[in-house]
């Protein structure tokens, strides 16, 4: 009887160990390692180029603290991009969230005659709930895209596209197409420029938080899961039961969320927010994720590529600007480092296309 | 001895899309480690049949048994949750996912206690339950670890069979599993079919390929013009009768004048 039992139900073996080499093939999509040799590479070459006006840690803060908008930018777009999904709308909702957080918190910092000279007694309400409402805003533009795409069965190309026109024309319209004035200086005192030991400052606390916390939720959570399986196979995601459409809304949401957290950073860095700033802030996070080996077509990426993407034109920005080269080269060579990209991922594309 | 009771019966179910009457009176009993072909011709009723049994749509009349329970399926979860699961012919995996998070897709294992609760999985226990079924039904797959689209076709049918298996505790339905496949591939999904079978668990297989039918069935059921015109004997009949019938150049009436004759 035991014996029978024995054979019905065998024991599970340990797996056998796999070579180190193997766990970290097993742990992580290793795409980004050639990426990281570049962003290195970079990082050698200006070093002995420019010695210690580039290799310094007040340069590396400002690298960081440039960074951060477009970082948490990235983030979203790298869970809307695994599901084969697209998001670009996040820079008009980046603006639409600064402006109407810079609004929000103008008005309840004090009376219209009051934030008129300056004076804002009511600043210490003003400025968190001002912060709060550019992050809602994101959240909800967020949540209607992804309503959008899964109800009305959308191209999500199209639909952000859509989105971010209306989100452009509408933060134009609650700004009258200026830059929003009267907003209390103290949110860059309290938030913007705060820093810890006098050098790190807290909005790159923040994003790199966001950006653990995005790592953790990817690779080890039933969301981070999910958000593969419907970018490999929609169809078979559905067919396991997988609610698709309450996950691509989710999706949209953080995206937005992440738009809305960068448009409460521009309020809080330069304590004003008008439209015509981050209008490529769009193309330039979908070509960090895509620079960091997410795949354009679904299934297959990593939070760590689009964080060392996203460094990568800033770092060669900061480089050019150190060494007096004209920045616009920095252009020339995301484009270029963005087709080599691409192309690599087609490679590997085909490679996992294989019967 | 009284006669077992069906895992699974259809009994008299009809169904119409406007003016075609996909189903027509059509009846079907499912035992315990059978398996259980289903051939027709194009339009004969196999997918829709398929379709009411998984809940996919309710039948317009007729009545599905389960356990000898009549049941009311209102959507494939229903099924599912009832020990019905499908395999489809179109390789349903998400090729950049593993073997073990394809088999635990929807039904993932979470990390006892509040990491779970937070939505942690427990990937080593995916694995180590993965690679124990798969032993079980003799699929071998280089490692549960791998990503599917590293596997082959075959391979990846096996995947998408162990993950029915698994979660099946009454019936798996095969519909074309092996119509995407190449010859060795093919019997790779034929021999773990038998396992399956002989694990206990009844499968109803959907096919044209009659070879593949003759050589795993143990009875053939033949759906004409929306309704089982015959069971076939995979032992005593041969594949032009099977033909016959699907064709309909072999009907009840000239089946019968032939014995006389």
């Amino acid at each position: 009887m035991s014996d029978l039992q024995q054979i019905q139900n065998p024991a599970p073996e340990p797996l056998p160990e796999l070579s180190f080499r193997d766990q970290l093939k097993e742990r992580f999509d290793f795409a980004w390692t050639y990426i990281l040799v570049v962003l290195v590479g970079l990082i050698v070459i200006f070093t002995i180029w420019h010695g210690t006006k580039f290799f310094d840690r007040t340069n590396f803060r400002n690298i960081a603290l440039d960074s951060s908008q477009l970082m948490l930018l990235a983030v979203g777009m790298t869970f809307v991009i695994i599901t084969a999904g697209i998001d670009l709308s996040c820079s008009a909702v980046l603006v639409f969230s600064a402006v109407v957080g810079a609004k929000v918190m103008s008005r309840l910092s004090g009376s219209p005659e009051e934030v008129r000279l300056y004076e804002f007694p009511n600043q210490h309400i003003g400025i968190p709930v001002g912060l709060a409402a550019a992050v809602l805003c994101g959240l909800l533009w967020g949540t209607f895209n992804g309503l959008v795409v899964t109800k009305l069965r959308l191209p999500p190309f199209i639909v952000t596209l859509g989105t971010l026109g209306m989100a452009l024309g509408l933060g134009q319209i609650v700004s009258g197409g200026q830059t929003v004035p009267y907003v209390p200086y103290d949110v860059q005192t309290w938030v913007g420029a705060r820093r810890f030991f006098g050098w790190l400052p807290l909005l790159v606390v923040i994003t790199t938080v966001v950006v653990v916390l995005a790592i953790i939720i990817l690779s080890m959570t039933r969301f981070g899961r999910y958000t593969f399986a419907i970018g490999s196979n929609q169809a078979a995601a559905r067919r396991a039961g997988i609610n698709v459409d309450r996950h691509l809304i989710k999706v949209y949401a953080l995206s937005g969320t992440m738009a809305g957290m960068a448009g409460a950073f521009e309020v809080a860095r330069f304590a004003t927010a008008s439209t015509a700033a981050h209008s490529a802030d769009n193309l330039n996070a979908v070509s960090a994720v895509v620079i960091g080996g997410t795949s354009l077509f679904g299934g297959m990426g990593s939070i760590v590529g689009s964080v060392i993407g996203t460094f990568i034109p800033t770092v060669l920005r900061n480089g050019l600007i150190i060494g007096g080269i004209n920045p616009f080269w920095q252009q020339v060579a995301i484009g270029a480092i963005l087709i080599a990209a691409v192309y690599f991922d087609q490679r590997r594309r085909k490679a996992s296309e294989r019967m | 001895m009284s006669a077992p009771t069906p895992v699974l019966e259809v009994r008299g179910v009809s169904k119409s899309f406007g003016a075609v009457r996909a189903l027509d009176n059509a009846s079907l009993q499912v035992f315990p480690g059978q398996i259980v072909a289903l051939i027709g011709d194009n339009g004969a009723g196999k997918s829709t049949l398929i379709n009411c049994m998984t809940g996919v749509f309710p039948p317009d009349s007729g009545e599905i048994l389960f356990d000898g329970q009549p049941v009311h399926l209102h959507s494939p979860q229903d099924a599912r949750n009832l020990g019905i699961e499908t395999v489809y012919q179109d390789l349903a995996v998400a090729p950049h996912l593993d073997s073990a998070a394809n088999i635990y897709l929807g039904r993932e294992a979470m990390k006892p206690g509040i990491l779970g609760k937070l939505g942690f999985l427990d990937n080593k226990f995916m694995m180590e339950e993965t690679a124990g079924e798969l032993k079980r039904l003799r699929v071998r797959i280089p490692d549960p670890r791998r990503r599917v689209f590293t596997l082959s076709g075959g391979q990846r049918q096996s995947v998408a069979v162990a993950r029915s298996v698994k979660w099946a505790s009454k019936v798996v339905i095969m519909d074309e599993p092996t119509a995407a496949l190449g010859v060795a591939q093919s019997q790779m999904v034929l021999d773990l079919m038998r396992e399956v079978r002989n694990s206990g668990i009844p499968v109803i297989y959907v096919s044209h390929n009659m070879p593949h039918v003759f050589e795993v069935a143990d009875r053939i059921m033949v759906l004409r013009l929306g309704t089982v015109v015959t069971e076939l004997d995979p032992k005593t009949d041969t594949i032009d009768q099977a033909v016959g019938w699907m064709t309909g150049s072999t009907t009840m009436s000239s089946s019968a004048g032939n014995e006389a004759a």
